[in-house]
């Protein structure tokens, strides 16, 4: 599409967007605040923040979630990473059908569905349920969100190449890992991230699937969001925010970098 | 023979896990979903054993019935939490797409170096949490919130309106929450649309609305379908939202299956409330799946 940007799309690009990040904003701002009244404003003021780090319910439930986080979004990489390379490259084989359905009913799927079936599958076969099950679940729904990034990287990507690769010899394994790999390389740890910001966001799925000592972050947030709007929960937030935008930004400008490494080259 | 073991290695490892984590819990749900509550409360204890021979399993099979669901059937509530959130989700998918679409548009047209920062910044807010980003309407929409203060101080209203805890406070959640997913399958079908086409039409006389919706609007359908169901789908099963920004009054499916199953312990219940839910939304999902599997074919 050429470009003539006319008053009318540059305004419905400023109010959509205040829409999206005014709430975020004042969220950030009010954990600032001096006052416990989240909507008056008494002067600046961090002192939120250093309360933060002396709960130690918070800090407990920040250390779960970090690590099932990691541990969740490493596995579901590799099986998404598997499962987009059995999608894209193996158009035929029995059970195709069923495998595909798999992968994106979860995209859509009510997490109220995903978790209470999965608890119940957990307690049929007497899994004790804590920080395992959580990691468990966040790996299953994870995997087929890598799988759907892997695999728009997978379409694009030059079969030819692999495929000299084991005409010179090279066993399929080694091809994969040194030719296809190193090209989808971005696709598979913007689904890294991917799969670690969304098992770092579960509430519904882990609620159902964790148990007693695994209580994660947004468990915690969400008990006392029910009490009530405290800066408390606006300096947790704005701490998520922070780590997560950070993340997000370095992906974003590495990928930019390699880009244009790539079209000097 | 290598080439072969590792071709079936790599279908194996991810299908098996679908299977066992995806496939087999739903099957779960469903055997539940037909038991009586004896057999689906805590503590429950696994009922099937591979010991038990078929005559076993056959005798357990024929004690299932639909007693659970015509519990549902008999029960307003849970017909009006269907109903409600049918309605609530289609209300915000329309909503979602009168803000969304302008803000493709818009995007889609904005000058080259502009438009990759764009993107970004639709796609930022959905790394964010999503619990977040609910709780943070709450401060802005309670009584003595944000937005009825800047009301009062402009003078618009004379009372604070009341917005937070009913179905208003809902639409606005979900709609704010799902833009993203409106906003980006409609884009890249608007980038990728041909400026020549509203040119042509422009010249065989059409005016410049009329071109918009003959040309762009048509050619923009299946961005539109995409990000509708993936507005629609979730927000039928939301739960956060109702429970954090709607009030008593609010009736949500997702909500009523939570409730059902944490403060009533009612297993059995809540896996009939889940089945019935997955049956609504199976024609939106396979839906969407099929067009997930043609933009697939078509490169991407």
């Amino acid at each position: 599409m050429t470009a003539r940007w006319s008053w009318f799309n540059i305004s419905s690009v400023v109010v959509g967007f205040a829409f999206l990040y005014l709430p975020i904003v004042l969220l950030i701002v009010y954990s600032f605040n001096e006052s416990r009244l989240v909507t008056v404003w008494a002067g600046f003021s961090t002192k939120w923040y250093s309360e933060l780090f002396q709960n130690q319910g918070i800090l407990d439930a920040a250390w779960v979630t970090v690590r099932v986080a990691f541990i969740s979004a490493s596995v579901a990489t590799v099986l998404g990473t598997l499962a987009a390379v059995a999608l894209v490259r193996y158009t035929r084989f029995r059970g195709r059908t069923v495998f595909t359905g798999m992968v994106y009913a979860p995209l859509v799927m009510p997490e109220v569905i995903t978790g209470l079936s999965l608890l119940l599958l957990f307690v049929a076969i007497n899994f004790a349920r804590g920080f395992w099950t959580v990691t468990l679940a966040h790996i299953t729904f994870s995997l087929c969100f890598v799988a759907v990034v892997v695999q728009s990287r997978l379409v694009s990507f030059d079969k030819s190449l692999e495929e000299a690769a084991m005409d010179l010899g090279c066993p399929p394994f080694q091809a994969f890992m040194k030719v296809t790999l190193p090209v989808i390389f971005p696709a598979v740890i913007s689904g890294w991230m991917l799969a670690f910001t969304l098992s770092l966001d579960d509430l519904v799925i882990a609620s159902f699937t964790s148990g007693p000592g695994a209580t994660t972050l947004p468990m915690k947030i969400y008990s006392q969001v029910r009490l009530g709007v405290t800066p408390e929960i606006n300096a947790v937030c704005t701490i998520l925010i922070a780590i997560v935008t950070t993340g997000v930004l370095i992906a974003a400008l590495l990928q930019k970098r390699r880009a244009f490494l790539g079209n000097n080259e | 023979m290598m080439r072969a073991l590792t071709n079936r290695l790599v279908i194996l490892i991810p299908y098996v896990w679908l299977l066992f984590f995806f496939l087999l819990p739903f099957l779960i749900v469903l055997r539940i979903s037909l038991s009586d509550l004896e057999y689906g409360a805590p503590p429950y204890t696994p009922q099937f054993s591979f010991s038990d021979g078929w005559s076993v399993i056959w005798e357990k099979l024929s004690a299932l019935d639909f007693e659970n669901f015509s519990f549902l059937a008999s029960d307003s509530l849970y017909i009006n939490s269907y109903l409600s959130s049918l309605q609530i989700a289609l209300v915000s998918t329309f909503l979602t797409l009168l803000l969304g679409f302008p803000l493709a548009y818009g995007m889609a047209r904005a000058p080259d170096g502009v438009r990759p920062i764009l993107l970004m910044l639709v796609i930022l807010p959905f790394w964010t949490s999503f619990l977040i980003r609910v709780y943070a309407w709450i401060g802005i929409l309670k009584q003595e919130g944000l937005l009825n203060q800047l009301l009062l101080w402009l003078g618009v209203i004379d009372a604070p309106l009341e917005i937070l805890s009913t179905n208003k406070a809902v639409y606005i959640g979900i709609v704010y929450s799902y833009l993203p997913f409106m906003v980006l399958p409609i884009y890249s079908t608007l980038e990728k649309l041909d400026e020549s086409l509203v040119e042509a039409a422009r010249d065989l006389g059409c005016t410049r609305i009329g071109a918009f919706w003959k040309v762009t609007a048509r050619l923009a359908v299946p961005g539109i379908m995409a990000g509708c169901l993936l507005v629609f789908i979730p927000a039928v099963g939301e739960f956060v939202i109702p429970d954090l920004l709607g009030g008593s009054g609010t009736l949500m499916i997702g909500k009523t299956l939570w409730t059902e199953f944490f403060n009533n312990s009612d297993w059995t219940v809540a896996s009939a409330i889940a089945i019935i839910l997955l049956i609504v939304l199976v024609v939106p999902i396979v839906w969407f799946q099929n067009a997930q599997a043609k933009a697939t074919e078509a490169g991407g």
